[in-house]
């Protein structure tokens, strides 16, 4: 215990500004330990299976990791504003299922259409739930939990049990959920794209920062001049919008859709964004660390079948990796203020 | 159905703000401690006796109108079939008001019904007596629940979270012990007297432990102290902890209480469709939170009442049970329950909204913040 509390202290006295650096620090050790434990496990199962790094399975996973990537970056622009969005497995279901009869139906369509028409349905339902929000004062657990089953709904009224497959949609769009440029499959490069682009607006835009400021202190925010309800508002069209995306890409990918599509996929979403370390409590966390969560759980979800264990165990660990990811949160928390508070006393 | 505008005040700070996903548990301390507004008691039982009565009229208005427009609604056998299919809701609705009441919240009571029903197949495989699983299937929920409260108020993790781990988590075990496979060989003594009715007729024979059970949680909400309690934590945790009140166990033997029922709940599912399955019960905490919000449980704490619920619950019920004899798919009802569970909140919502709009152009008080700045 005082050999930690030690460590944070001798970690945060060195530097002139000790109070980001502390805070720079564990974040970064939460980052590095998921890259750790990311390496660990491939390691561990190549060295009893080789053909888990061959490149087939590799793509696999990469393919897997980008359409989970996308879901977390949405998920992360909502979280560090305090607010969450169950939605998004039934919205990339009711998205991937628009934009696949699109292409079944008008099988020259060009690919482009069918993502931005993903995308537009994404963000009207992303646009829902903001304006609840928003305007109604509804908790967003409460709105998206309702949402997460009307959109469901809606998609199923839609199918009614009819299902895409691969034979009804045009090759190129097969092509372009499969292919890769220099062994780099495409949807992963979108992947990234957003990721990027994410990152350096949260990390460098008034506009990203203002969503954290909001998340670490609403009334604090609002008391600063920050348009709250806007920001919350963006915050949703945003992770609705990148829901819409990863329908279309699940879309590309799997070639085969029905209403079902995306079922459950908010837990692991969720659970991405919080072993990344991104807090549920908002106000802190990255859209970096909730993509190597994402591409830790999407290693796990291939790895565990290959190590022949039961793939029945796959859900039991999503939910152990969130609490596990959580109670960590917490403990840091809780140590990063004690040391801080004992150096305030030092000071005084 | 005129509604509150009677929050405590702390929660309309939350509301205003897009905060509050843990309900009101995350909240900074002092944003949530203040008092409630100077509200007469009497006043304020005036205004959700009248928000329950607009739910139980509305449950009874579904009914006519389903009785006169929905065939085969109002016969003897639907009715039976209506008792069962909310069976599940209501009893879980039961703890889950409580631990509303005090601000938390659990998702996780469908995935624990899960994990008994699973746990009761196995075990039933393994040869053991109906008679030693379901008592072992109840204290599984309880000990799930357990789990659930130590994180909560132990690791003082927020309630959404922990749920939403443990939701995964106990759907995932459920899915480990049972695989996909279904169990059904259930006693017949048992399986029959779940699905049958007294004496001949149309009551459901688990009516009765259900109305007992109703009747025990309401006593406890609203005529003893652990229910005066439940209310103080809801309204302010700080000013409950100031009062004495162990908010800390509290809300852990609530989350105790809770996993229990749902455990019982996972067992009279299975021995309704004599069939063990880990899937049994998903997506069930959706209609179990809906009814309870429904029911004019407050998602922020503090308020609620238990006869409400119940209206919640046969409303819901009711609805459900009349558009699925009208054809419509399990999955096109969840849009009507999704739908119900965020009206249930943006309704009063609303008119609270409207009603203070009123008041502050008829009084002009002075604001308590400056207004938001445009741009940025």
């Amino acid at each position: 215990m005082t050999t930690v509390e030690d460590s944070v202290r001798t970690m945060t006295a060195p530097a002139g500004s000790p109070r980001p650096s502390a805070l720079e620090r564990v974040l970064r050790a939460r980052e590095i330990s998921i890259v750790l434990a990311i390496a660990l496990l491939v390691l561990v199962t190549a060295v009893g299976h080789p053909s888990f790094v061959k490149s087939q399975s590799i793509r696999d996973i990469l393919l897997g990791t980008a359409i989970m990537v996308v879901l977390a970056v949405g998920q992360t622009i909502v979280v560090v504003t305090r607010n969450i969005d169950l939605s998004v497995g039934s919205v990339l279901g009711l998205a991937a299922f628009a934009a696949g009869t699109l292409l079944m139906d008008h099988p020259g369509t060009p690919i482009i259409i069918a993502v931005l028409v993903g995308m537009a349905v994404g963000a009207g339902c992303g646009l829902v739930n903001g304006l609840l929000v928003r305007f109604g004062d509804v908790p967003a657990l409460v709105v998206t939990l309702g949402t997460l089953y009307v959109y469901r709904g809606v998609a199923y009224l839609w199918a009614g049990g009819q299902q895409i497959n691969a034979d009804e949609l045009p090759d190129g769009f097969l092509s372009f959920g499969t292919s890769t440029i220099l062994g780099v499959p495409y949807l992963a490069l979108i992947a990234v794209a957003v990721l990027v682009a994410a990152g350096i607006v949260l990390r460098s835009y008034p506009a990203g920062r203002q969503l954290y400021a909001l998340g670490s202190s609403p009334d604090g925010a609002r008391l600063a001049g920050i348009p709250i309800g806007r920001r919350t508002l963006a915050a949703f069209l945003a992770s609705g919008t990148l829901a819409g995306l990863a329908g279309v890409l699940f879309a590309a990918r799997f070639g085969t859709v029905d209403a079902a599509a995306g079922t459950g996929y908010e837990l692991n979403v969720v659970a991405a964004v919080v072993v990344g370390g991104v807090a549920i409590f908002g106000g802190s966390g990255t859209v970096w660390g909730a993509a190597l969560g994402a591409l830790l759980l999407t290693t796990i979800g291939s790895a565990l079948p290959v190590l022949g264990v039961d793939q029945f165990w796959q859900q039991a660990i999503v939910g152990a990796l969130i609490l596990l990811a959580i109670g960590i949160d917490r403990l840091i928390a809780a140590r990063v203020a004690a040391a801080l508070k004992k150096r305030g006393s030092h000071v005084r | 159905m005129s509604a509150d505008g009677n929050r405590p005040a702390g929660t309309r700070l939350a509301g205003a703000n897009p905060a509050g996903i843990a309900a009101g548990a995350a909240l900074p301390p002092g944003g949530d401690a203040r008092p409630r507004g100077a509200a007469g008691r009497g006043a304020r039982l005036g205004r959700l006796a009248s928000w329950d009565l607009g739910v139980v009229v509305l449950a009874v208005l579904t009914i006519v109108v389903a009785s006169g427009t929905v065939e085969n609604f109002s016969t003897s056998r639907n009715f039976t079939f209506l008792v069962l299919d909310l069976l599940p809701i209501a009893l879980i609705a039961l703890p889950m008001t409580f631990v509303i009441v005090t601000g938390e919240i659990d998702l996780s009571v469908a995935s624990t019904l899960g994990l008994s029903s699973a746990t009761m197949g196995y075990l039933w495989n393994q040869g053991l007596t109906i008679e030693t699983i379901i008592p072992l299937c109840v204290v599984l929920g309880a000990v799930l629940g357990a789990v659930n409260g130590l994180f909560v108020t132990v690791f003082r993790l927020p309630s959404l979270a922990v749920t939403i781990g443990t939701m995964a988590l106990f759907r995932g075990l459920a899915l480990v012990v049972l695989g996909d496979t279904a169990v059904a060989d259930f006693p017949a003594r048992y399986t029959d007297w779940v699905t049958g009715t007294i004496g001949g007729s149309a009551v459901p024979n688990v009516l009765i432990p259900l109305a007992v059970l109703a009747a025990l949680f309401g006593v406890v909400l609203h005529a003893t102290p652990v229910g005066r309690w439940s209310f103080a934590a809801g309204a302010s945790e700080h000013a409950a902890r100031f009062a004495g009140i162990r908010v800390g166990r509290l809300k852990f033997w609530l989350y105790v209480v809770t996993g229990a029922v749902a455990g019982l709940a996972g067992v009279l599912w299975t021995l309704r469709y004599s069939s063990a399955r880990a899937d049994n019960g998903a997506g069930l905490e959706l209609a179990v939170v809906a009814a309870v919000l429904l029911g004019g449980v407050s998602i922020f704490g503090g308020r609620g009442t238990l006869p409400g619920v119940v209206g919640g619950v046969v409303l819901l019920a009711a609805l459900q049970n009349a558009l699925r004899l009208s054809d419509v798919s399990n999955e096109s009802l969840n849009v009507v329950t999704g739908a119900l569970l965020v009206v249930s909140v943006l309704v009063p919502n609303l008119i609270r909204r409207t009603r203070s709009a009123f008041a502050r152009t008829r009084h002009r008080p002075a604001p308590l913040s400056p207004p938001p700045l445009p741009g940025s």
